[in-house]
Protein backbone atom coordinates (compact mmCIF):
# COMPACT_ATOMS: atom_id res chain seq x y z
CA UNK A 1 0.00 0.00 0.00
CA UNK A 2 1.38 3.37 -0.99
CA UNK A 3 1.87 6.43 1.17
CA UNK A 4 0.15 9.52 -0.18
CA UNK A 5 2.28 12.07 -2.08
CA UNK A 6 0.85 15.51 -2.82
CA UNK A 7 1.98 17.41 -5.89
CA UNK A 8 0.70 20.61 -7.47
CA UNK A 9 -0.64 20.28 -11.01
CA UNK A 10 -0.80 24.01 -11.56
CA UNK A 11 -2.67 26.45 -9.34
CA UNK A 12 -6.07 24.76 -9.74
CA UNK A 13 -5.35 21.07 -9.37
CA UNK A 14 -3.46 18.67 -7.15
CA UNK A 15 -2.24 15.12 -7.68
CA UNK A 16 -2.55 12.72 -4.76
CA UNK A 17 -0.33 9.80 -5.67
CA UNK A 18 -0.29 6.38 -4.00
CA UNK A 19 2.53 4.78 -5.94
CA UNK A 20 4.26 4.56 -9.24
CA UNK A 21 3.06 1.27 -10.67
CA UNK A 22 -0.07 -0.39 -11.94
CA UNK A 23 -1.44 -2.58 -9.22
CA UNK A 24 -4.90 -3.52 -8.08
CA UNK A 25 -4.12 -2.56 -4.46
CA UNK A 26 -2.96 0.94 -5.39
CA UNK A 27 -5.86 1.46 -7.80
CA UNK A 28 -8.29 0.47 -5.04
CA UNK A 29 -6.76 3.13 -2.78
CA UNK A 30 -7.30 5.75 -5.47
CA UNK A 31 -10.97 4.84 -5.77
CA UNK A 32 -11.34 4.77 -1.98
CA UNK A 33 -9.97 8.32 -1.67
CA UNK A 34 -12.28 9.45 -4.46
CA UNK A 35 -15.27 8.00 -2.60
CA UNK A 36 -14.11 9.56 0.67
CA UNK A 37 -13.74 13.03 -0.88
CA UNK A 38 -17.05 12.74 -2.69
CA UNK A 39 -18.93 11.99 0.51
CA UNK A 40 -17.01 14.59 2.55
CA UNK A 41 -18.20 17.41 0.25
CA UNK A 42 -15.16 19.58 0.92
CA UNK A 43 -15.59 23.21 -0.10
CA UNK A 44 -13.73 24.16 -3.24
CA UNK A 45 -13.36 20.73 -4.84
CA UNK A 46 -14.58 20.99 -8.43
CA UNK A 47 -13.96 17.57 -9.96
CA UNK A 48 -12.16 14.32 -9.19
CA UNK A 49 -10.42 12.21 -11.81
CA UNK A 50 -9.20 8.82 -10.56
CA UNK A 51 -6.38 7.19 -12.50
CA UNK A 52 -4.26 4.04 -12.02
CA UNK A 53 -2.21 5.23 -9.10
CA UNK A 54 -3.26 8.78 -8.35
CA UNK A 55 -6.28 11.00 -7.94
CA UNK A 56 -6.43 14.35 -9.72
CA UNK A 57 -8.27 16.81 -7.50
CA UNK A 58 -9.47 19.90 -9.37
CA UNK A 59 -10.27 22.77 -7.03
CA UNK A 60 -11.26 26.40 -6.96
CA UNK A 61 -8.26 28.31 -5.55
CA UNK A 62 -10.57 31.13 -4.45
CA UNK A 63 -12.24 28.72 -2.00
CA UNK A 64 -9.31 26.61 -0.86
CA UNK A 65 -5.57 26.27 -1.51
CA UNK A 66 -3.03 23.56 -2.18
CA UNK A 67 -1.92 23.53 1.45
CA UNK A 68 -5.40 23.60 2.93
CA UNK A 69 -6.53 20.67 0.78
CA UNK A 70 -3.39 18.72 1.50
CA UNK A 71 -3.93 19.12 5.25
CA UNK A 72 -7.56 18.06 4.95
CA UNK A 73 -6.67 14.89 3.04
CA UNK A 74 -3.74 14.05 5.31
CA UNK A 75 -6.14 14.22 8.24
CA UNK A 76 -8.04 11.26 6.75
CA UNK A 77 -5.14 9.05 7.81
CA UNK A 78 -4.40 5.88 5.88
CA UNK A 79 -6.61 5.25 2.89
CA UNK A 80 -7.36 1.57 2.51
CA UNK A 81 -8.93 0.27 -0.67
CA UNK A 82 -11.49 -2.55 -0.65
CA UNK A 83 -10.67 -5.45 -2.85
CA UNK A 84 -13.96 -7.35 -2.73
CA UNK A 85 -14.98 -7.54 -6.37
CA UNK A 86 -17.93 -9.93 -6.34
CA UNK A 87 -18.33 -10.52 -10.09
CA UNK A 88 -16.02 -10.58 -13.04
CA UNK A 89 -17.79 -9.32 -16.14
CA UNK A 90 -15.79 -9.94 -19.29
CA UNK A 91 -16.41 -8.21 -22.63
CA UNK A 92 -15.17 -10.25 -25.56
CA UNK A 93 -13.72 -7.79 -28.04
CA UNK A 94 -13.05 -9.11 -31.56
CA UNK A 95 -9.64 -7.94 -32.77
CA UNK A 96 -8.06 -8.28 -36.19
CA UNK A 97 -4.32 -8.45 -35.46
CA UNK A 98 -1.97 -7.39 -38.23
CA UNK A 99 -3.52 -6.74 -41.66
CA UNK A 100 -3.74 -2.99 -42.19
CA UNK A 101 -3.99 -2.39 -38.44
CA UNK A 102 -0.71 -3.86 -37.23
CA UNK A 103 1.56 -0.96 -38.13
CA UNK A 104 4.02 -1.64 -35.32
CA UNK A 105 3.94 -5.47 -35.18
CA UNK A 106 7.26 -5.70 -36.97
CA UNK A 107 8.91 -3.32 -34.47
CA UNK A 108 7.35 -5.35 -31.69
CA UNK A 109 8.87 -8.56 -33.04
CA UNK A 110 12.28 -6.90 -33.07
CA UNK A 111 11.89 -5.36 -29.62
CA UNK A 112 10.47 -8.42 -27.86
CA UNK A 113 12.30 -11.15 -29.75
CA UNK A 114 8.97 -12.95 -30.15
CA UNK A 115 7.21 -13.92 -33.37
CA UNK A 116 4.04 -12.10 -34.32
CA UNK A 117 1.98 -15.22 -33.59
CA UNK A 118 3.47 -15.42 -30.12
CA UNK A 119 2.78 -11.74 -29.49
CA UNK A 120 -0.84 -12.16 -30.60
CA UNK A 121 -1.27 -15.33 -28.56
CA UNK A 122 0.09 -13.62 -25.43
CA UNK A 123 -1.99 -10.47 -25.96
CA UNK A 124 -5.26 -12.36 -26.50
CA UNK A 125 -4.96 -14.81 -23.63
CA UNK A 126 -5.38 -12.37 -20.73
CA UNK A 127 -8.53 -10.91 -19.21
CA UNK A 128 -7.57 -7.28 -18.72
CA UNK A 129 -9.11 -5.35 -15.86
CA UNK A 130 -10.32 -1.82 -16.66
CA UNK A 131 -8.53 0.24 -14.01
CA UNK A 132 -9.59 3.64 -15.29
CA UNK A 133 -11.14 5.53 -18.16
CA UNK A 134 -9.73 8.69 -19.64
CA UNK A 135 -7.66 10.31 -22.35
CA UNK A 136 -10.58 10.08 -24.78
CA UNK A 137 -14.30 9.30 -24.33
CA UNK A 138 -14.58 5.59 -23.68
CA UNK A 139 -10.84 4.95 -23.60
CA UNK A 140 -10.07 2.03 -21.28
CA UNK A 141 -6.85 1.75 -19.35
CA UNK A 142 -6.23 -1.94 -18.83
CA UNK A 143 -4.14 -3.74 -16.27
CA UNK A 144 -2.58 -7.16 -16.75
CA UNK A 145 -0.38 -6.83 -19.83
CA UNK A 146 2.22 -9.59 -20.02
CA UNK A 147 5.69 -8.12 -19.41
CA UNK A 148 7.07 -9.99 -22.41
CA UNK A 149 5.13 -7.76 -24.81
CA UNK A 150 5.65 -4.37 -23.17
CA UNK A 151 6.70 -1.74 -25.72
CA UNK A 152 8.03 1.82 -25.24
CA UNK A 153 5.78 4.48 -26.77
CA UNK A 154 6.75 6.14 -30.04
CA UNK A 155 9.33 8.91 -29.68
CA UNK A 156 7.02 11.30 -31.49
CA UNK A 157 3.31 10.50 -31.26
CA UNK A 158 1.44 9.83 -34.52
CA UNK A 159 -0.69 12.77 -35.61
CA UNK A 160 -3.72 10.58 -36.36
CA UNK A 161 -4.71 7.10 -35.25
CA UNK A 162 -8.03 5.68 -36.43
CA UNK A 163 -10.82 4.58 -34.06
CA UNK A 164 -10.68 0.91 -33.11
CA UNK A 165 -6.87 0.72 -33.18
CA UNK A 166 -5.53 -1.72 -30.58
CA UNK A 167 -2.10 -1.00 -29.20
CA UNK A 168 0.48 -1.14 -26.46
CA UNK A 169 2.12 1.81 -24.70
CA UNK A 170 4.70 0.89 -22.09
CA UNK A 171 3.07 -1.58 -19.72
CA UNK A 172 -0.46 -0.72 -20.88
CA UNK A 173 -2.69 -1.96 -23.65
CA UNK A 174 -5.97 -0.58 -24.96
CA UNK A 175 -8.13 0.63 -27.83
CA UNK A 176 -8.38 4.09 -29.43
CA UNK A 177 -12.12 4.95 -29.29
CA UNK A 178 -11.97 7.96 -31.64
CA UNK A 179 -9.48 9.26 -34.18
CA UNK A 180 -6.67 10.82 -32.21
CA UNK A 181 -2.99 11.60 -32.06
CA UNK A 182 -1.19 9.03 -29.97
CA UNK A 183 2.09 7.35 -29.18
CA UNK A 184 1.07 3.73 -28.65
CA UNK A 185 2.42 0.86 -30.77
CA UNK A 186 -0.36 -0.42 -32.99
CA UNK A 187 -0.95 -4.16 -33.39
CA UNK A 188 -4.57 -4.64 -34.44
CA UNK A 189 -8.01 -3.20 -34.96
CA UNK A 190 -11.44 -3.92 -33.49
CA UNK A 191 -14.65 -3.24 -35.42
CA UNK A 192 -16.41 -2.49 -32.12
CA UNK A 193 -17.09 1.15 -31.21
CA UNK A 194 -15.83 1.88 -27.70
CA UNK A 195 -17.46 5.28 -28.05
CA UNK A 196 -20.44 6.12 -30.21
CA UNK A 197 -22.18 9.42 -29.47
CA UNK A 198 -25.31 8.26 -31.33
CA UNK A 199 -25.69 5.06 -29.30
CA UNK A 200 -28.04 5.10 -26.34
CA UNK A 201 -25.09 4.36 -24.04
CA UNK A 202 -22.20 6.16 -25.79
CA UNK A 203 -19.47 4.64 -23.62
CA UNK A 204 -19.06 0.86 -24.07
CA UNK A 205 -17.54 -0.17 -20.76
CA UNK A 206 -16.94 0.83 -17.16
CA UNK A 207 -13.97 0.75 -14.82
CA UNK A 208 -13.98 -2.57 -12.96
CA UNK A 209 -15.08 -4.68 -15.95
CA UNK A 210 -12.71 -6.94 -17.90
CA UNK A 211 -11.77 -7.12 -21.56
CA UNK A 212 -10.64 -10.16 -23.54
CA UNK A 213 -9.39 -9.73 -27.10
CA UNK A 214 -10.57 -12.45 -29.49
CA UNK A 215 -8.48 -12.77 -32.68
CA UNK A 216 -10.51 -12.51 -35.89
CA UNK A 217 -9.68 -12.36 -39.60
CA UNK A 218 -9.98 -9.27 -41.76
CA UNK A 219 -13.13 -10.80 -43.31
CA UNK A 220 -14.69 -11.22 -39.86
CA UNK A 221 -13.73 -7.62 -39.20
CA UNK A 222 -15.71 -6.33 -42.16
CA UNK A 223 -18.67 -8.65 -41.44
CA UNK A 224 -18.90 -7.41 -37.85
CA UNK A 225 -18.44 -3.82 -38.95
CA UNK A 226 -21.33 -4.28 -41.38
CA UNK A 227 -23.55 -5.68 -38.61
CA UNK A 228 -22.61 -2.79 -36.30
CA UNK A 229 -23.59 -0.23 -38.91
CA UNK A 230 -26.96 -2.01 -39.29
CA UNK A 231 -27.37 -2.02 -35.49
CA UNK A 232 -27.37 -5.85 -35.45
CA UNK A 233 -24.28 -6.51 -33.37
CA UNK A 234 -23.95 -6.95 -29.63
CA UNK A 235 -20.63 -7.37 -27.85
CA UNK A 236 -20.55 -10.80 -26.24
CA UNK A 237 -20.14 -10.68 -22.48
CA UNK A 238 -19.48 -13.50 -20.06
CA UNK A 239 -19.56 -13.64 -16.29
CA UNK A 240 -16.69 -15.40 -14.61
CA UNK A 241 -17.47 -19.10 -14.10
CA UNK A 242 -20.19 -19.59 -16.72
CA UNK A 243 -17.92 -19.21 -19.70
CA UNK A 244 -18.10 -22.89 -20.62
CA UNK A 245 -21.86 -22.54 -21.13
CA UNK A 246 -21.41 -20.08 -24.01
CA UNK B 1 -33.50 35.18 -33.11
CA UNK B 2 -30.43 33.84 -34.77
CA UNK B 3 -27.15 34.48 -36.50
CA UNK B 4 -26.55 33.00 -39.93
CA UNK B 5 -23.12 32.06 -41.22
CA UNK B 6 -22.52 33.53 -44.67
CA UNK B 7 -18.84 32.76 -44.99
CA UNK B 8 -17.26 30.54 -42.34
CA UNK B 9 -13.96 31.43 -40.73
CA UNK B 10 -11.00 29.10 -40.30
CA UNK B 11 -12.45 27.58 -37.14
CA UNK B 12 -15.42 29.16 -35.42
CA UNK B 13 -17.10 27.18 -32.64
CA UNK B 14 -19.69 27.70 -29.92
CA UNK B 15 -17.97 27.63 -26.52
CA UNK B 16 -18.73 28.37 -22.88
CA UNK B 17 -16.59 27.87 -19.78
CA UNK B 18 -16.34 24.12 -20.49
CA UNK B 19 -17.83 20.73 -19.66
CA UNK B 20 -16.90 19.71 -16.14
CA UNK B 21 -17.73 16.61 -14.11
CA UNK B 22 -17.25 13.94 -16.79
CA UNK B 23 -13.50 13.75 -17.13
CA UNK B 24 -13.54 10.42 -15.27
CA UNK B 25 -15.32 8.86 -18.28
CA UNK B 26 -12.82 10.41 -20.63
CA UNK B 27 -15.03 13.31 -21.68
CA UNK B 28 -12.78 16.32 -22.15
CA UNK B 29 -13.76 19.78 -20.94
CA UNK B 30 -13.41 21.76 -24.20
CA UNK B 31 -14.60 25.34 -23.53
CA UNK B 32 -13.16 28.72 -24.47
CA UNK B 33 -9.40 28.94 -24.83
CA UNK B 34 -9.19 32.52 -23.52
CA UNK B 35 -11.31 32.74 -20.37
CA UNK B 36 -10.49 36.43 -19.84
CA UNK B 37 -11.78 37.57 -23.25
CA UNK B 38 -14.81 35.29 -22.84
CA UNK B 39 -15.77 36.88 -19.53
CA UNK B 40 -15.23 40.38 -20.89
CA UNK B 41 -17.38 39.72 -23.96
CA UNK B 42 -20.24 38.44 -21.83
CA UNK B 43 -19.92 41.41 -19.45
CA UNK B 44 -20.13 43.88 -22.32
CA UNK B 45 -23.47 42.52 -23.55
CA UNK B 46 -24.90 42.08 -20.06
CA UNK B 47 -24.73 38.26 -19.84
CA UNK B 48 -24.25 37.15 -16.27
CA UNK B 49 -24.12 33.36 -16.27
CA UNK B 50 -21.21 32.40 -18.48
CA UNK B 51 -23.41 32.26 -21.60
CA UNK B 52 -22.01 30.59 -24.69
CA UNK B 53 -20.17 32.73 -27.24
CA UNK B 54 -18.56 32.19 -30.64
CA UNK B 55 -14.82 31.67 -30.68
CA UNK B 56 -13.29 32.56 -34.06
CA UNK B 57 -9.75 31.47 -34.85
CA UNK B 58 -7.29 33.46 -37.04
CA UNK B 59 -9.89 34.50 -39.61
CA UNK B 60 -13.52 35.07 -38.68
CA UNK B 61 -15.61 35.19 -41.86
CA UNK B 62 -19.02 36.79 -42.26
CA UNK B 63 -22.32 36.33 -40.45
CA UNK B 64 -25.71 37.95 -40.56
CA UNK B 65 -28.18 38.66 -37.76
CA UNK B 66 -31.89 37.96 -38.25
CA UNK B 67 -33.07 40.28 -35.50
CA UNK B 68 -32.06 43.28 -33.38
CA UNK B 69 -29.52 42.41 -30.71
CA UNK B 70 -26.35 43.67 -29.09
CA UNK B 71 -22.98 42.03 -29.58
CA UNK B 72 -19.41 42.57 -28.37
CA UNK B 73 -16.04 41.47 -29.70
CA UNK B 74 -12.99 40.80 -27.52
CA UNK B 75 -9.64 39.07 -27.89
CA UNK B 76 -7.82 39.17 -31.22
CA UNK B 77 -8.55 42.18 -33.43
CA UNK B 78 -9.89 40.88 -36.75
CA UNK B 79 -10.80 44.39 -37.90
CA UNK B 80 -14.53 43.80 -37.49
CA UNK B 81 -17.03 45.57 -39.72
CA UNK B 82 -20.79 45.82 -39.55
CA UNK B 83 -22.29 46.36 -43.02
CA UNK B 84 -18.75 47.12 -44.27
CA UNK B 85 -18.25 49.89 -41.69
CA UNK B 86 -15.47 49.35 -39.11
CA UNK B 87 -16.70 48.83 -35.54
CA UNK B 88 -14.71 48.90 -32.30
CA UNK B 89 -13.56 45.99 -30.19
CA UNK B 90 -14.22 45.81 -26.45
CA UNK B 91 -17.54 47.65 -26.31
CA UNK B 92 -21.19 46.86 -27.01
CA UNK B 93 -22.30 47.16 -30.64
CA UNK B 94 -25.92 47.68 -31.60
CA UNK B 95 -27.13 45.25 -34.26
CA UNK B 96 -30.25 45.66 -36.37
CA UNK B 97 -32.13 42.98 -38.26
CA UNK B 98 -30.23 42.03 -41.39
CA UNK B 99 -26.90 43.54 -40.29
CA UNK B 100 -23.84 41.61 -41.35
CA UNK B 101 -20.71 41.26 -39.26
CA UNK B 102 -17.50 40.53 -41.12
CA UNK B 103 -14.18 39.62 -39.58
CA UNK B 104 -10.85 39.53 -41.38
CA UNK B 105 -7.52 38.01 -40.43
CA UNK B 106 -6.37 38.48 -36.85
CA UNK B 107 -4.01 41.47 -36.81
CA UNK B 108 -2.63 40.56 -33.42
CA UNK B 109 -3.62 37.57 -31.31
CA UNK B 110 -5.33 34.45 -32.55
CA UNK B 111 -8.89 34.16 -31.22
CA UNK B 112 -11.81 36.57 -31.27
CA UNK B 113 -14.82 36.16 -28.98
CA UNK B 114 -18.23 37.23 -30.21
CA UNK B 115 -20.85 37.48 -27.49
CA UNK B 116 -24.49 38.30 -28.13
CA UNK B 117 -26.98 39.44 -25.49
CA UNK B 118 -28.70 36.31 -24.18
CA UNK B 119 -25.89 34.06 -25.38
CA UNK B 120 -25.66 31.47 -28.14
CA UNK B 121 -28.61 29.17 -27.66
CA UNK B 122 -27.59 25.62 -28.53
CA UNK B 123 -28.69 22.57 -26.51
CA UNK B 124 -26.80 21.88 -23.30
CA UNK B 125 -24.97 18.55 -23.36
CA UNK B 126 -23.66 17.24 -20.03
CA UNK B 127 -24.07 20.67 -18.50
CA UNK B 128 -22.29 22.67 -21.19
CA UNK B 129 -22.81 24.25 -24.61
CA UNK B 130 -19.15 23.92 -25.56
CA UNK B 131 -18.24 22.25 -28.83
CA UNK B 132 -16.03 19.21 -28.44
CA UNK B 133 -15.10 18.78 -32.09
CA UNK B 134 -13.15 15.58 -31.71
CA UNK B 135 -15.94 13.77 -29.90
CA UNK B 136 -18.77 15.49 -31.80
CA UNK B 137 -20.39 16.67 -28.58
CA UNK B 138 -22.19 19.93 -27.85
CA UNK B 139 -22.07 23.29 -29.61
CA UNK B 140 -23.67 23.47 -33.03
CA UNK B 141 -24.05 19.81 -34.10
CA UNK B 142 -20.75 19.00 -32.44
CA UNK B 143 -18.74 20.76 -35.12
CA UNK B 144 -17.27 24.05 -36.32
CA UNK B 145 -19.67 26.45 -38.03
CA UNK B 146 -20.09 26.18 -41.80
CA UNK B 147 -21.73 28.37 -44.45
CA UNK B 148 -25.52 28.34 -44.16
CA UNK B 149 -25.62 27.34 -40.48
CA UNK B 150 -28.18 29.27 -38.48
CA UNK B 151 -27.38 29.47 -34.79
CA UNK B 152 -30.07 30.57 -32.35
CA UNK B 153 -29.53 33.41 -29.90
CA UNK B 154 -31.10 33.72 -26.46
CA UNK B 155 -33.05 36.70 -25.20
CA UNK B 156 -30.93 39.24 -23.37
CA UNK B 157 -30.40 42.88 -22.50
CA UNK B 158 -31.00 45.73 -24.94
CA UNK B 159 -28.32 48.04 -26.31
CA UNK B 160 -29.66 50.89 -24.15
CA UNK B 161 -29.07 48.88 -20.99
CA UNK B 162 -25.40 48.10 -21.70
CA UNK B 163 -24.20 50.82 -24.07
CA UNK B 164 -21.82 52.44 -21.58
CA UNK B 165 -19.92 49.28 -20.76
CA UNK B 166 -16.26 49.12 -21.81
CA UNK B 167 -13.41 46.66 -21.52
CA UNK B 168 -9.68 47.23 -21.75
CA UNK B 169 -7.97 46.29 -25.00
CA UNK B 170 -5.15 43.77 -24.60
CA UNK B 171 -2.04 43.62 -26.74
CA UNK B 172 -0.55 40.32 -27.81
CA UNK B 173 3.22 40.43 -28.27
CA UNK B 174 5.09 37.83 -30.32
CA UNK B 175 7.27 36.83 -27.35
CA UNK B 176 5.53 35.97 -24.10
CA UNK B 177 6.71 34.92 -20.70
CA UNK B 178 4.73 32.26 -18.85
CA UNK B 179 4.82 31.43 -15.16
CA UNK B 180 5.00 27.70 -14.52
CA UNK B 181 4.41 25.68 -11.35
CA UNK B 182 6.92 22.78 -11.49
CA UNK B 183 5.53 19.25 -11.27
CA UNK B 184 3.90 16.82 -10.95
CA UNK B 185 6.70 14.83 -12.66
CA UNK B 186 9.61 17.23 -12.37
CA UNK B 187 11.88 14.46 -11.08
CA UNK B 188 11.75 12.76 -14.51
CA UNK B 189 14.03 15.50 -15.86
CA UNK B 190 17.74 16.06 -15.32
CA UNK B 191 19.09 19.28 -13.78
CA UNK B 192 20.35 20.13 -17.27
CA UNK B 193 16.90 19.39 -18.72
CA UNK B 194 15.19 21.75 -16.27
CA UNK B 195 17.81 24.40 -16.94
CA UNK B 196 17.19 24.09 -20.67
CA UNK B 197 13.44 24.34 -20.21
CA UNK B 198 13.57 27.48 -18.07
CA UNK B 199 16.32 29.24 -20.03
CA UNK B 200 15.54 28.57 -23.66
CA UNK B 201 13.05 30.34 -25.89
CA UNK B 202 10.55 28.04 -27.61
CA UNK B 203 8.63 28.63 -30.82
CA UNK B 204 5.00 27.62 -31.19
CA UNK B 205 4.86 25.09 -34.03
CA UNK B 206 2.22 25.07 -36.75
CA UNK B 207 1.04 21.72 -35.42
CA UNK B 208 -0.75 23.61 -32.66
CA UNK B 209 -4.47 23.77 -32.08
CA UNK B 210 -7.16 23.91 -29.38
CA UNK B 211 -5.88 20.62 -28.00
CA UNK B 212 -2.34 21.74 -27.43
CA UNK B 213 0.59 23.87 -28.53
CA UNK B 214 3.58 21.90 -29.70
CA UNK B 215 6.84 23.76 -29.17
CA UNK B 216 9.99 23.80 -31.24
CA UNK B 217 13.31 24.45 -29.55
CA UNK B 218 15.95 22.81 -27.39
CA UNK B 219 15.03 19.28 -26.28
CA UNK B 220 14.43 18.85 -22.54
CA UNK B 221 16.63 16.08 -21.22
CA UNK B 222 15.02 13.39 -19.10
CA UNK B 223 16.65 11.10 -16.57
CA UNK B 224 15.42 7.90 -18.17
CA UNK B 225 12.64 8.56 -20.66
CA UNK B 226 9.33 10.31 -20.05
CA UNK B 227 6.82 7.46 -20.14
CA UNK B 228 4.76 7.45 -16.97
CA UNK B 229 1.81 5.43 -15.74
CA UNK B 230 -0.98 7.59 -17.20
CA UNK B 231 -2.52 10.19 -14.93
CA UNK B 232 -4.76 13.27 -15.14
CA UNK B 233 -3.92 16.29 -17.31
CA UNK B 234 -4.95 19.76 -16.13
CA UNK B 235 -5.26 22.82 -18.36
CA UNK B 236 -1.81 24.19 -19.11
CA UNK B 237 0.08 20.98 -18.34
CA UNK B 238 3.44 20.86 -20.13
CA UNK B 239 4.16 17.31 -21.17
CA UNK B 240 7.44 16.24 -22.66
CA UNK B 241 7.40 13.22 -24.97
CA UNK B 242 10.57 11.27 -25.69
CA UNK B 243 11.57 13.75 -28.42
CA UNK B 244 12.13 16.28 -25.60
CA UNK B 245 9.97 18.91 -27.34
CA UNK B 246 7.38 20.21 -24.85
CA UNK B 247 3.65 20.27 -25.60
CA UNK B 248 1.34 22.59 -23.63
CA UNK B 249 -2.11 21.05 -23.26
CA UNK B 250 -5.09 23.34 -23.63
CA UNK B 251 -8.91 23.44 -23.75
CA UNK B 252 -9.45 20.38 -25.99
CA UNK B 253 -6.78 18.32 -24.23
CA UNK B 254 -7.36 14.68 -23.41
CA UNK B 255 -8.34 14.01 -19.78
CA UNK B 256 -5.37 11.75 -19.01
CA UNK B 257 -2.07 10.87 -20.63
CA UNK B 258 1.20 9.03 -20.26
CA UNK B 259 4.01 11.52 -20.79
CA UNK B 260 5.80 13.14 -17.84
CA UNK B 261 4.76 16.71 -17.13
CA UNK B 262 7.57 19.06 -16.18
CA UNK B 263 5.18 21.78 -15.01
CA UNK B 264 1.84 23.52 -15.47
CA UNK B 265 1.32 27.03 -16.86
CA UNK B 266 -0.46 29.18 -14.23
CA UNK B 267 -4.15 29.67 -14.95
CA UNK B 268 -3.73 33.45 -15.10
CA UNK B 269 -1.15 33.17 -17.90
CA UNK B 270 -3.27 30.90 -20.12
CA UNK B 271 -5.20 33.78 -21.78
CA UNK B 272 -2.07 35.37 -23.24
CA UNK B 273 -0.67 31.98 -24.26
CA UNK B 274 -3.74 30.95 -26.26
CA UNK B 275 -3.69 34.22 -28.17
CA UNK B 276 -0.20 33.35 -29.44
CA UNK B 277 0.02 32.04 -33.01
CA UNK B 278 2.32 29.50 -34.66
CA UNK B 279 5.69 31.22 -34.99
CA UNK B 280 5.28 33.25 -31.80
CA UNK B 281 7.69 32.53 -28.96
CA UNK B 282 7.39 31.62 -25.30
CA UNK B 283 9.69 31.54 -22.29
CA UNK B 284 9.04 29.86 -18.95
CA UNK B 285 9.66 31.05 -15.38
CA UNK B 286 9.17 28.72 -12.41
CA UNK B 287 7.10 29.86 -9.44
CA UNK B 288 5.79 27.95 -6.44
CA UNK B 289 2.13 27.08 -5.97
CA UNK B 290 2.12 29.34 -2.87
CA UNK B 291 3.37 32.31 -4.88
CA UNK B 292 0.81 31.64 -7.59
CA UNK B 293 -2.06 31.38 -5.15
CA UNK B 294 -1.01 34.65 -3.48
CA UNK B 295 -1.33 36.51 -6.77
CA UNK B 296 -5.10 36.39 -7.11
Amino acid sequence: MGEMRFMPAGDRAMVVEFGNEISEAINNQVHALEARLTESQIAGIVELVPTFRSLMVYYDPYKTSFHELKKTIQAFGNILGNSGDAKKRILKIPCCYGARFGLDLKDMEEHTGLSRDEIIQIHSSVDYKIYMMGFLPGFVYLGGLDKRIEMPRLKTPRVKILPGAVGIGGSQTGVYPVASPGGWRLMGGTPVDFYDPDREEPILCKAGEYIRFVPITIDDYYDIRHMIVKGAYQVETVEEGDEECQ
Amino acid sequence: MSVKVIMPGVLTTVQDAGRFGYQKSGIRTAGVMDMESFEKANYLVGNEHGEAVLEATLYGGTMEFTEDTVIALTGADMEPKVNQVPVPMNRPIEIKTGDSLSLGMAKEGCRTYIAAAGGIDVPTVMGSRSTDIKCRIGGYQGRALAAGDEVKLGAGKSYEEVKDRRAQAVSYPALISLRVIPGPQEEYFTEQGKKTFYNETYTISDQSDRMGYRLEGAAVESVNGTDIVSDGIPLGAIQVPASGKPIILLADRQTTGGYAKIGTVCSFDIPKLVQAKPGDQVRFTPISVEEAQNMY
